[in-house]
């Protein structure tokens, strides 16, 4: 299922990367790594971005995921090697590791409830982390993350990456209703849920930011390279920002 | 007057559903849509209609139900009690729903979800270029008591009273699946064990996914509770942190950390879809040349459906030996067949 491409074509990839591997009966994916780093999710991000402007024949669909780009094709007319040889062709196309990140970035400063009723698992969280509350709240609230994909849920984004020390696993079993809004953590990375959802991701903050909004021109409002500080507000502010239609967040271009 | 359904009463999962959103993969919406492709394919086919139409989607129990204006509509899926004017109706079939009957839909008879075509399809303004609610995601609702929903128009006088034999798909059985990006997570024993053994579907499920049950302990791949998020598409087999499977479906989420053992076929999934709650489900791997085969057969299945359309016969116990009956196959037409079947 998996054929690897030589990487003496290809910087900063670690040996046996990038790597294509079949999804399903008619997706394939390619990866630019096991390990979350940024420049293999530039890789993806960028590779996604050039399989779009190539539109090969019988591809339908692409999308990213943190270090890899999917695609969907239509298996029945195209087969897997003709879709294989045609990435292997594009991959061999530029270094994809030294790809710059999406242009158009912002800053994006999005007050957070951290801990209490609002977000029970924040003491935990930082357990895990081997922190006290109050250090782990200052870590997560100071770390600049950067959206580097979208995905699970529409709009939803995966943030990184978080000092060495919120490397902690998943739960084993899945909180049943995380809601929407929610901050979570694991892996070096925080998701905001774009909707309730049962999770095993740790529960440790609570805003009031709207990412998916089907109504909207603009339905789904963060991007990949986009940049984000989760601030600290305290609890009494949470009303408040529920009646700002972003949530009391603000942007800001990053040049 | 404005051709709609009136819904007087509904069963808790009513949903309206099409073939779903392509194309938003990258933001994080999965395609959604009937999660019995199938279904809404057979229910096109009875109506002679576009297989994009909305459907209503019936999760277990049915509906009372009522049309402004005289409406064609189709049954596929799990068979419910379904009757108009007090006489049954058959299912995987098409009737007329006379303007002011009263359409009674009660619960499955076998199977999971059930489907109420409309001719014209359910007019629904499109959200994000499809019609159908994608409830995991918040865009469009449960379909309650109380609501009009607005049939498309139809261009021309068509056909009622046709039906489709249906290959059984409702009881569950043996499922094809391709290893995936994360198969050899997973021990070679733990694929074989996966393979042996004989699980049934658990009581809990959604249109995000169904869980599976099984003596024995759960199943462990060698990535532990830290692997990276990937991709995530309907069918895969996902295995949660305390070893229990999950086939996740048409309104799964688009990536996910928790790793896939395997991926069911798409041509598969229906009967995954269907099985109904503790029915048996077994797994097998197949190769990719394989699947693919087994998918070219299944897309000419579907684009025959319009061509194996038959005349329904009303009273059955008359025809002792349906085969013997070459005389009614073959495309009909009319509405002599309509009068026969209402």
């Amino acid at each position: 299922m998996t054929s690897v491409v030589p990487t003496s074509a290809l910087s900063d990839g670690a040996a046996g990367w990038p790597r294509i591997r079949t999804v399903g009966v008619d997706g394939m994916l390619v990866s630019f790594g096991d390990r979350l780093g940024e420049p293999a999710n530039r890789a993806a991000l960028a590779f996604r971005a050039a399989l779009d402007r190539a539109a090969l024949v019988g591809a339908l669909e692409t999308s990213t995921s943190l270090v890899s780009t999917y695609v969907r094709f239509d298996a029945l007319r195209v087969g897997h090697a003709a879709m294989r040889a045609a990435l292997l062709s594009l991959l061999a196309a530029r270094d994809w590791y030294g790809a710059p990140l999406p242009e158009g970035r912002r800053l994006w400063r999005i007050p957070t409830v951290y801990g209490g009723d609002l977000a029970p698992q924040l003491a935990e969280a930082a357990q895990a982390a081997g922190m006290t509350s109050e250090v782990a709240i200052a870590s997560l609230s100071q770390s600049r993350v950067r959206v580097q994909t979208i995905g699970f849920a529409p709009g939803q984004p995966y943030l990184g990456e978080l000092d060495p020390a919120w490397d902690i696993p998943r739960q084993k079993a899945l909180s049943d209703r995380v809601p929407e809004g929610a901050l979570v953590v694991a892996i070096r990375q925080l998701v905001l849920f774009s909707v309730t959802t049962p999770t095993g991701w740790r529960h440790v903050g609570q805003t009031a930011f709207r990412l998916f909004r089907p109504e909207a021109d603009t339905p789904f409002v963060l991007r990949p390279g986009d940049e984000v500080l989760f601030e600290a507000v305290p609890p009494e502010q949470m009303a408040r920002m529920r009646t700002d239609p972003d949530g009391g967040a603000r942007a800001e271009r990053l040049e | 007057m404005k051709r709609a359904l009136i819904v007087h009463r509904a069963g808790p999962g009513l949903s309206v559903q099409d073939d779903g959103r392509p194309g938003y993969l990258g933001f994080g919406l999965s395609r959604g849509g009937a999660v019995d492709r199938l279904a809404l394919v057979e229910g096109a086919a009875l109506l002679g209609q576009g297989e994009s139409l909305a459907a209503l989607e019936m999760a277990g129990m049915g509906g009372e139900f009522e049309a402004t204006c005289d409406v064609r509509i189709a049954l596929t899926g799990a068979p419910m009690r379904a009757s108009l004017g007090g006489v049954r109706l058959a299912w995987n079939a098409s009737h007329l729903l006379p303007a002011g009957a009263r359409l009674l839909i009660g619960g499955v008879e076998a199977g999971s979800y059930g489907y109420l075509h409309l001719g014209g399809g359910i007019d629904l303004p499109r959200i994000l270029g499809a019609r159908s609610a994608h409830l995991a995601s918040g865009l469009g609702r449960f379909v309650a008591a109380g609501s009009q929903l607005p049939v498309g128009e139809e261009s021309r006088a068509a056909l009622t009273g046709v039906c489709l034999a249906v290959a059984p798909r409702l009881d569950g059985g043996e499922i094809r699946v391709v290893p995936s990006l994360q198969t050899d997570f997973f021990a070679p024993s733990e694929r074989l064990r996966f393979e042996a053994t004989l699980f049934r579907r658990d009581a809990r499920g959604s249109r995000m996914g169904v869980r599976l049950i099984a003596d024995g302990p759960g199943f462990h791949s060698d990535a532990g509770l830290s692997v990276l998020s990937e991709v995530v598409v309907p069918g895969d087999i996902q295995i949660t942190g305390d070893g229990t499977p999950f086939v996740l479906l048409a309104e799964c989420q688009t990536t996910g950390g928790y790793p896939r053992l395997a991926s069911v076929l798409p041509c598969d999934l229906p009967r995954v879809v269907q099985a109904p709650a503790g029915a048996a489900l077994r797994f097998r791997f197949v190769t990719l040349e394989e699947a693919v085969a087994a998918e070219r057969q299944a897309e000419a299945h579907r684009k025959g459906l319009p061509a194996a359309l038959r005349p329904m016969v009303r009273n059955l116990h008359d025809m002792r030996d349906l085969l013997s009956y070459q005389l009614i196959s073959g495309v009909t037409a009319g509405d002599d067949i309509e009068r026969n079947a209402t």
